[in-house]
């Protein structure tokens, strides 16, 4: 999940709706999408524009941890599949970055707040890939962490982000494959290789979990975003639903889950597990994870470092422009 | 089927351009998630992406035509500095964005008018490669001429920066036009143009672009040479060091 406790507004009851809101209410309810043109109340707006906005600087800071590889990739395959990997992402963020204009807000204004830290990205893109096996777990389990909370989205209330969703998605699918396939080769390879998988795992395994966000019983902005259908599901079920899918595929793997709680409840028919370390959640959050400056910095730097080039393209726009307006003068 | 033509020039001819779109991919690549705007990390992964699946074609025929059992990632991977046959021009570190679009823009003019010659190759294999190849390069220059037009008139700073880019990689144009016997041994064979061939029209496009972007053409300079005939900058080695790690460090493993 790309978005971690995004700040919503408070639950209103319907009491305290005015008529404008309750037909908003009732037009989720129905299962319409609320296109950019209508009527929304200001909190839904705020709240998606942070949402999606933390989404879009996810995908491109993604780009980082991933892009750390491209160079060393082990075969001219494996760095082709990186190479179309990571270029979808930074077209999730287009795409996403788009979404979130349609809700007035520009993407230099997103940018700008990325960059003084006022807005976040996800908390595993502050965890480091130190071996190759990483990527496979990058594409593991972070993408389909990612998928197990974007498929409910491409069902969410605000039409243009249910597209974004639905386009994404499709492509997400294959991300998650080509990790688990980097873990196949890692897992059936050499002891150094087989070493390099479990260790991929034990770094990435609560990093994972962790994506999905705090437990509900202390998520506090939750109940105003599900009526309003900009979550869909709770950060525990979406949680729980990944474990189950994980734990068979690191058995198939021959990969040990580093839980010694990991233990198949059949009475829920599900695994329980144990809890991440959420101190170190909130550390990472706060900025004090293991990359946290250098994923910012990097941005920053781009960003920074580019001025000339953005500057460069608008003064031949304008150039361009007037060039064309004289011309129509002369002409006339 | 270039059955007349000396397997060894073919081979190193192979390499030559092989090894071009390896070494000119891995520093587009550099490039990824760091660059001035969304659009240029889009496009830029998108560009290494074309030149490493490139790669595999023309290494891939390396390897066969070799016929010593190699595969074109033992190539790309097991080879060291002296065996490689990128021009200079490729393996010039980034800079800043300028110098890169700029390098590329160099390339992609001469490696259009390559491939649009090879179309026409008498090795049906080396025609369908380039016939591929060539719609994604028509796109890069496309990009890259478009781009030195639009910064080299753009603001003072920016046509500062390109004529900088510009007056340093010029000196590395010339070797992409030089030829030694096993260019001409499969000239002969009517498998490749004559490298001298191309300089024309690749004179036209630079010029033309140039003009456009208002930027000033450094007319004739020295020109370095060596990666042709494996003798490369210092930059080489360090971009096998890190290309090559995983397959030096654990060799024999599969990934
Ligand atoms: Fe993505
Ligand atoms: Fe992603
Ligand atoms: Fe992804």
């Amino acid at each position: 999940m790309y978005a971690q406790m995004v700040k919503s507004e408070g639950m209103k009851s319907r009491e305290d709706m005015t008529p404008e809101e309750i037909a908003f209410q009732e037009r989720i309810d129905r299962g319409e999408k609320i296109e950019p043109k209508e009527w929304m109340p200001e909190g839904y707006r705020k709240t998606l524009i942070r949402q999606i906005g933390q989404h879009a600087h996810s995908e491109i800071v993604g780009q980082l941890p991933e892009g750390n590889w491209i160079t060393r990739a082990p075969t001219l395959e494996r760095k082709a599949i990186l190479l179309a990997k990571v270029q979808d992402e930074a077209g999730h963020g287009l795409y996403l970055y788009s979404a979130a204009e349609t809700l007035g807000v520009s993407r230099d204004e997103l940018l700008d707040a990325l960059h003084a830290g006022k807005m976040k990205y996800s908390s595993i893109f502050n965890y480091p890939t130190l071996n190759w096996a990483d990527i496979g777990a990058v594409g593991w389990l972070v993408d389909g962490a990612a998928i197990m909370n974007q498929v409910p989205l491409q069902r969410t209330s605000y039409g243009p982000y249910s597209r974004a969703m639905i386009r994404i998605c499709k492509e997400e699918s294959f991300h998650q494959r080509q990790g688990y396939d980097i873990m196949m080769k890692m897992a059936a390879g050499t002891p150094e290789q087989k070493e390099m998988a479990q260790d991929a795992l034990n770094r990435f395994w609560y990093p994972a979990l962790m994506m999905f966000g705090p437990s509900d019983k202390d998520s506090v902005h939750s109940a105003q975003s599900m009526a309003w259908k900009i979550k869909i599901n709770t950060n525990d079920e979406l949680r729980q639903k990944f474990v189950d899918q994980t734990v068979p595929q690191a058995h198939y793997l021959g990969l040990t889950v580093p839980d010694e709680g990991l233990k198949w409840n059949e009475e829920k028919g599900g695994w329980d597990f144990s809890e991440p370390d959420w101190s170190e959640f909130f550390a990472v959050i706060a900025g004090n994870g293991p990359c946290n400056t250098e994923r910012l910095e990097a941005r920053v730097t781009a960003w920074e470092d580019g001025a000339w080039f953005r500057d460069g393209l608008m003064a031949h726009a304008k150039k361009a422009d007037a060039r064309r307006a004289a011309a129509r003068m002369a002409a006339e | 089927m270039g059955s007349a033509v000396n397997q060894a020039a073919f081979f190193e001819w192979l390499c030559r351009i092989g090894d071009n779109c390896l070494i000119l991919g891995h520093r587009v690549s550099e490039w990824c998630g760091h660059s001035p705007v969304l659009e240029e990390d889009i496009a830029l992964a998108n560009q290494a992406l074309d030149l490493i699946g490139q790669t595999q074609f023309w290494l891939g025929l390396a390897a066969e035509v070799e016929g010593k059992g190699r595969t074109a990632d033992q190539l790309a991977y097991l080879r060291d500095a002296a065996a490689f046959r990128n021009v200079l021009l490729v393996e010039r570190p980034n800079g800043d964005f300028g110098n890169t679009l700029m390098r590329q823009f160099l390339f992609d003019a001469w490696h259009i008018e390559l491939l649009r010659a090879l179309e026409k190759s008498s090795d049906a294999r080396v025609a369908e490669i380039a016939a591929k190849a060539v719609k994604e390069v028509a796109y890069h220059l496309e990009r890259s001429a478009d781009l030195v037009i639009r910064l080299g008139d753009g603001t003072e700073e920016s046509r500062a920066r390109m004529q900088k880019a510009l007056d340093t990689l010029y000196p590395y144009t010339g070797e992409l036009f030089m030829a030694d016997a096993s260019d001409e041994a499969v000239v002969a064979a009517g498998i490749a143009p004559a490298p001298a061939s191309l300089k024309a029209a690749w004179d036209a496009t630079v010029s033309q672009v140039l003009a456009e972007s208002t930027l000033t053409h450094p007319g004739e300079t020295y020109q370095h040479k060596g990666g042709r005939k494996g003798v490369h900058s210092e930059h080489l080695g360090y971009i096998l060091a890190e290309m090559q790690f995983l397959q030096r460090a654990y060799p024999g493993a599969t990934w």
